[in-house]
């Protein structure tokens, strides 16, 4: 059975092992049962797995917190507790047995039956390990999820500026399948090296690359209570694991022996360190203002709605989120500042030589990495998990479980992270569909002739805007309060003028994107 | 390489391709090990390296050493230049991974940030530009042995000196770590004089490198 005839020789049918048998086998028998289901109900099953994971999420942080102040406080308090000795391993710092913990549990509103399996069910919740491996599990699925369906959505967006429609087969509900289908395919795809690689550097780069990235997400914190390590200096771990992500990139473009992969990985480590420096400026600058490098130290002191808010503070700090968002736009290596894998030019930069299960490690990393920066830019700008309505105003609430649902969904919870993440994540694709790209010499300039000495500007305004501001002056705290009001102001009108067109193009949905702008816009 | 060769490799290769996901959750699960935020009663979260003198540390230490000796040693063992920045990463990544833990958590970071980002990047920057063959090999000459010989067995000398006359002592409970906010003082007050004298001779060198690099002289 000859179907082409090829220079090379054929490489001879590999016969399927058993466990790979069985994977395919459980895949279809999955496949054939679901199918059916999701195509029938596929807005539905998208959105109520969304809800689920919302509140699994949440009932693991408060049933955690229970046992830490139920359990382990009132195990502290007991006359005849004694910590224990430092084990094996160490597991647990308190050593629950189930019989304190059913002593502990006085009320008894349970029958007698259950409730002596639930004291093994609590038992395993004290040791950190379990923690850490439910976390771990959580932050793992986090980091395959995002680029999935940012990857989906950046695809929409893309269609709908360019006035199509973007994937609308593959799973029923706006193609809503398309990437877990395509991420499939790249996995099954025959894995390449180039005759004139250097093998081990080559395989090895991928990873050098989606390391850091998740390591960036053990210390971001998502809201007050939901972070795997609250670092002291949590800012500057996650800039210097993502800084360490060039490395992978550098190296795949070198091992990769191919002219247009050394040159994007050349561009790419030309962009990054130049960028680092403004980038990092743009963020001393609200560190100056707080005076901590920890996120949740940062995101504490902007409890107080939309105009305690940093970016609002002052001028500086306004301009410094502006400089931010650009410089991480550009160590992203998103457009307009996208050489690295400029398709026009370099065919793809530094992954050209890359395909399947490797090639889509180094999306997962980009874009992981751009949820990381827009999450840091709204912690440290933005409010971080704060609601724009002061957390004062929820004060009256109470403790009880009904509470901290409104608490969390209307004040100060993760989901307003995720919220303003996202909404900051969609800017950087809005951006990427509408600029152009610029060239190596724009890009260097703007940073090194513009970013640069406006970032070395603004972290000296910052201090002596911190230092008038240290003497408790009437007067200068008028004019304090009279800045955050104009430039809360100036963000207000932002947000505004953005649901406005939002609002006014989703009630033109039908038309086309050109004659609509032609349309609206004066001069066009 | 002949084609049957490379189709032996990448059949390989995709066998094996699986096989590092596992390793990646190791790195993961030992790294999150590494560092322990523990819950004091207060309400308070202070983070600490992981307890001294737990197997959990002796075993980490123990492994992060090696990986750092090794990686050293084959900085100086490599003859591809690329391949010794990569050594050079992993030595200076697991030196970081050393100083998380012992809680110096600052210190750790700046190392990611200052060597494992920036410098390295620059280093492997530079070999790039400059080397016209992407298979650049170093070989030492005889002189130049001679002279790391030397400057090494100096500094060997020097360290073993110091270390046989620390005094080692064990701490007694979890160390807290020293906070940022000590270390900012301290240097802006006690050693402010060595910091502002290193802060001049950086400048220095950047403005010695920018007249360097001018086109126009």
């Amino acid at each position: 059975m000859t179907q082409f005839s090829v220079p090379w020789q054929p490489r001879p049918a590999h016969p399927y092992g058993m466990a790979s048998r069985a994977v395919i086998a459980l895949a279809q028998s999955v496949y054939g049962f679901a199918a059916p289901i999701v195509s029938r109900f596929p807005g539905a099953i998208l959105i109520s797995a969304v809800i689920a994971t919302c509140v699994g999420v949440w009932m693991h942080s408060v049933l955690f917190g229970w046992v830490d102040t139920q359990l382990i406080q009132a195990a502290v308090t007991l006359p005849d507790y004694t910590p224990p000795a430092l084990s094996l391993l160490s597991p647990s710092t308190w050593g629950l047995t189930p019989s304190v913990i059913h002593a502990l549990r006085v009320d008894e509103t349970v029958a007698a039956s259950v409730a002596g399996l639930l004291d093994y069910v609590l038992w395993p919740v004290q040791f950190w390990i379990v923690r850490d491996v439910v976390g771990l599990g959580a932050l793992f699925g986090l980091f395959n999820v995002i680029p999935v369906y940012v990857i989906w959505w950046e695809r929409k967006v893309a269609g709908r500026i360019q006035s199509r429609l973007g994937p609308m087969r593959v799973g029923g509900w706006h193609g809503w399948a398309q990437s877990p289908a395509d991420g499939i395919k790249l996995i099954l795809k025959e894995d390449l090296v180039p005759a004139g690689a250097d093998g081990p550097l080559f395989r090895l780069a991928p990873y050098l690359t989606i390391i850091p990235s998740l390591l960036a997400f053990l210390a971001l914190p998502f809201g007050a209570t939901y972070v795997l390590r609250e670092l002291d200096v949590a800012l500057v771990f996650i800039l210097g694991v993502l800084g360490a992500e060039v490395v992978g990139v550098i190296l795949a473009g070198w091992a990769s022996n191919n002219k247009w992969s050394v040159y994007g990985a050349m561009r790419e480590a030309c962009q990054m360190i130049s960028y680092e420096i403004p980038m990092g400026m743009a963020l001393l600058v609200p560190v100056i203002c707080v005076g901590t490098l920890s996120l949740s130290g940062i995101a504490d002191v902007q409890q107080g709605g939309w105009f305690s808010w940093i970016a609002f503070s002052n001028p500086f700090c306004f301009a410094a989120f502006v400089c931010y968002f650009i410089a991480s736009l550009a160590s992203l290596k998103r457009a307009p500042f996208d050489l690295p894998e400029a398709e026009s030019e370099l065919v793809a930069g530094f992954v050209t030589e890359y395909s399947g299960f490797r090639w889509s490690l180094f999306f997962f990393a980009e874009y992981a990495a751009m949820f990381v920066i827009c999450a840091i830019a709204s912690i440290v700008f933005l409010g971080g998990w704060h609601s724009p309505l002061p957390a004062s105003w929820g004060g009256g609430l109470g403790d009880g479980l009904l509470a901290r649902g409104l608490t969390g969904l209307l004040f100060s919870g993760p989901i307003w992270l995720m919220f303003k993440s996202v909404f900051l994540l969609y800017v950087q694709l809005w951006l990427r569909w509408t600029l152009p790209r610029i060239r190596i010499d724009q890009v260097l300039y703007s940073c090194i002739q513009v970013l640069l000495p406006l970032t070395m500007v603004l972290v000296f305004g910052a201090t002596v805007w911190t230092w008038a501001s240290t003497g408790h002056n009437a007067l200068w705290s008028t004019v304090e309060a009279a800045t955050r009001i104009i430039l809360g102001s100036i963000g207000l009108v932002f947000i505004g003028g953005f649901i406005a067109i939002a609002g006014y193009g989703f009630y033109h949905r039908r038309r086309m994107v050109g004659n609509l702008v032609q349309d609206v816009m004066p001069g066009s | 390489m002949s084609i049957d060769r490379v189709n032996q490799l990448s059949s390989t290769c995709v066998r094996r391709r699986f096989a590092l996901a596992p390793a990646l959750l190791v790195l993961g699960v030992t790294l999150l090990c590494g560092t322990r935020a523990m819950a004091s009663s207060g309400g308070e979260v202070v983070t600490t390296a992981a307890e001294p003198g737990s197997l959990l540390e002796v075993v980490l230490f123990y492994a992060v050493a090696t990986m750092t000796i090794v990686s050293s040693v084959a900085v100086c063992m490599s003859k591809n230049i690329v391949r010794m920045a990569l050594w050079l990463f992993m030595t200076l990544a697991s030196v970081s991974f050393l100083y998380f833990l012992l809680a110096a958590n600052f210190l750790a970071s700046i190392q990611l940030v200052v060597y494992a980002g920036g410098t390295l990047v620059l280093l492997v920057f530079g070999v790039m530009l400059t080397n016209k063959s992407p298979w650049a090999r170093y070989t030492p000459g005889k002189l130049e042995l001679v002279g790391a010989a030397a400057v090494c067995s100096v500094l060997l000398v020097a360290l073993w000196l110091v270390f046989l006359r620390a005094e080692w002592s064990r701490l007694p409970g979890a160390f807290a770590g020293t906070s940022v906010a000590d270390l900012g003082r301290s240097l802006l007050s006690v050693y402010v004089v060595p910091f502002e004298v290193a802060g001049v001779l950086l400048m220095i060198v950047m403005v010695g490198a920018a007249h360097l690099a001018r086109q126009d002289k």
